[in-house]
């Protein structure tokens, strides 16, 4: 096709004047192009309003409210969810049961990075000596079953941490000793892949650059190195998000987790173990959220990690 | 009048543990820098010239390297002896260092900005606004156009010529003393050459620094240096003002080097240049001789066994070679 007219040639011009594109631009294109993972992200911001926005319909009495006359009801009009083998309402326990699994979730993934990062980092950038010492503990957590170290810890620290209130709610003093068992559980893949990032980004002239202005080791690790390796940390920890979901669900639902009251979708399973057949409404509600929560994680993760990808090409529209 | 040196290497020995074996990068160099003045350091590549002024950075990556042996004698103190804390004090602040490729000495996820500006946040205790500001107008110093909106490009937005610009506003942020050029203009186009060159000569004469221009191009050296060390395999071969190099090179390797470059006065318009035959010799075979003797014209017996120290042969020239290149006979 030839340009017709001045107009079309001005706006060809304009358009090849328009300004390059930012880095942020050229991931968000790249994202938006794998559709599954805008399902994914779309699904999350569903979920994530579900369980925070629900707030306003149920309050956390309403979810912990017991009525044992009502025990096992098949969803219904006042109970859609229906209820369980005490009477309590399912949906206002998925909603409250949510939040904790996502807060669990995100924030057992932020204690998994600050470990993993630190020795990832320490180890690939120091060498030597403290890289042999930091690799090995790694791989000695490796070896360690993960659910195994998880089910001994949660049964060692569970109970001994009082409940805790936060943003207007009072949580299981359970919850913390999960986040915090989850995260130091699950940094060793991470701590690998910073401490591979580091390896081959301290040998970079940049860093050769850094040194020759005088910059200390600390903010050459943190302020000139870490910013680099950022990709490979977004997209292992969103993935991570989803595995901290499925191990709270693993521990609650073995009973060792999250201490009723306070729900979450893991331990709203361990009572429905009894009535898988009788009583599907049990399982059937927190069980999909939990499948539904992580596929979406999974595919944001896959979205990201070919968003992310230096070495994938921007193709043209 | 000589000046004092502000920097000075005694007897330098680097060596690197490779799986090859040992390199035997540099092999007891000893140079000296006199303040206000420019030092040219000539050789090919692999001969110790850049890992000699790493050693005076103390950037030496240990392992695999190692110095041995020497001094490096900064305003007479022996920063070899510095801890690294002190070292950090000196980079950037007396010593700063620009690189060879600028394509990869720029960190490609921090702002031009914020890379120029961090020095002066750590050696000269800015704030944060008055470095940006500094740095904006360090960047306006060394040309580049529209200096505040590029403050905030990242290195890719920037071409070659102007990142190599960038790192030099980068190196002069904090009035350092010394200059280290690390063959700075190799990995630009020669009109882009000749600007780095043009700026780093004037901001230098601005300034009053003391500069190392380390280089394999004959003819930047000529338009720099006062005065000018070749080294060949880790030795130095010859030390002399960049005059007298020129006009009269005693060294073989100099000689061989200055009649393979063309010359815009020379006569033999249809002949072939000349060249040396061979490559350099690799760093981890232990030489009894001189290591130039395979590509060597002039060789006599005493030069397979003995290798010649250096020595001063005229006022302010030093060889290090046996044979008189004029008469092709021994000293």
């Amino acid at each position: 096709m030839g340009i017709q007219t001045d107009a079309e040639f001005f706006q060809l011009q304009e358009e090849i004047q328009a300004e390059p594109l930012t880095p942020g631009q050229i991931i968000r294109m790249r994202f938006l192009r794998h559709k599954m993972a805008v399902f994914g992200a779309i699904m999350l911001i569903v979920l994530l309003f579900y369980s925070f926005g629900g707030v306003i319909f149920f309050s956390e009495e309403q979810a912990n409210f017991t009525d044992t006359k009502l025990r096992l009801s098949p969803p219904s009009r006042e109970h859609p969810f229906g209820t369980d083998t005490i009477g309590r309402d399912i949906l206002a326990r998925t909603i409250y049961g949510g939040q904790i699994s996502l807060i669990i979730g995100l924030s057992a993934v932020i204690v998994e990075v600050i470990v993993g990062v630190l020795i990832g980092a320490i180890a690939g950038y120091y060498g030597g000596w403290i890289d042999g010492l930091l690799m090995r503990f790694t791989e000695a957590m490796f070896n360690i079953p993960q659910l195994f170290l998880l089910l001994v810890m949660a049964k060692f620290f569970g109970g001994k941490i009082p409940p805790i209130d936060m943003f207007g709610r009072s949580f299981s003093g359970s919850v913390i000793v999960i986040i915090v068992i989850i995260g130091i559980t699950s940094w060793m893949y991470l701590a690998r892949i910073v401490r591979a990032n580091f390896l081959s980004l301290k040998e970079r002239e940049f860093v050769l650059a850094a040194h020759t202005t005088g910059t200390s080791n600390l903010s050459i690790i943190f302020n000139h190195i870490l910013p680099n390796s950022i990709a490979p940390i977004i997209v292992s920890g969103t993935l991570s998000v989803a595995n901290a979901i499925i191990s709270e669900a693993y521990i609650s639902f073995l009973g060792l987790g999250v201490q009723p009251p306070t729900a979450t979708w893991g331990n709203m399973l361990e009572g429905a173990y009894n009535y898988i057949e009788t009583a599907p409404w049990l399982w059937i509600f927190p069980g999909s959220l939990i499948v539904l929560t992580v596929l979406s994680i999974n595919f944001v993760g896959d979205g990201m990690r070919d968003a992310l990808d230096p070495h994938a090409i921007v193709e043209a529209k | 009048m000589e000046h004092e040196p502000i920097l000075e290497l005694k007897d330098l020995v680097v060596k690197f543990h490779t799986l090859d074996g040992v390199v035997h990068a540099v092999n007891g160099v000893s140079y000296s820098l006199e303040e206000g003045k420019t030092l040219g350091v000539v050789g090919e590549s692999g001969c110790g010239k850049s890992v000699s002024v790493l050693s005076v950075m103390r950037l030496i990556l240990d392992p695999p390297g190692k110095i041995y042996a020497g001094k490096i004698l900064l305003h007479g103190k022996n920063i070899l002896e510095y801890s690294e804390a002190q070292m950090e004090r000196i980079r950037g602040r007396q010593i700063a260092m620009i690189f060879q490729d600028p394509m990869t000495s720029l960190n490609p996820v921090l702002t031009i900005g914020k890379q120029i500006s961090e020095g002066m946040v750590i050696h000269l205790g800015m704030t944060v606004e008055e470095a940006n500001a500094r740095a904006v107008e360090l960047l306006n110093i060394v040309g580049i156009p529209n200096a505040k909106d590029r403050f905030s490009d990242y290195p890719h937005q920037f071409s070659g010529g102007m990142r190599q610009r960038a790192m030099i506003a980068m190196a002069l942020s904090c009035n350092p003393e010394i200059l280290i050029a690390d063959e700075p203009t190799t990995a630009l186009d020669v009109t882009i050459q000749a600007q780095i060159v043009e700026l780093v000569k004037r901001l230098r004469d601005q300034l009053g620094m003391s500069a190392i221009w380390i280089t394999h191009d004959l003819a930047v050296v000529a338009d720099l240096a006062d005065k000018v060390v070749v080294m060949y395999a880790g030795y130095i071969v010859e030390e002399a003002d960049v005059f007298r190099l020129y006009e009269n090179p005693l060294h073989p390797y100099t000689n061989s080097l200055l009649k393979s470059l063309p010359r815009v006065d020379s006569s033999r318009e249809h002949e072939r240049l000349a060249t040396i035959p061979g490559s350099p010799p690799t760093g981890t075979k232990v030489i009894a001789g001189c290591p130039f003797v395979p590509r060597c014209n002039f060789v006599i017996d005493r030069c397979r066994v003995e290798n010649p120290p250096l020595e001063q042969v005229e006022s302010g020239h030093k060889i290090a070679c046996w044979v008189d290149v004029n008469n092709g006979r021994q000293r």
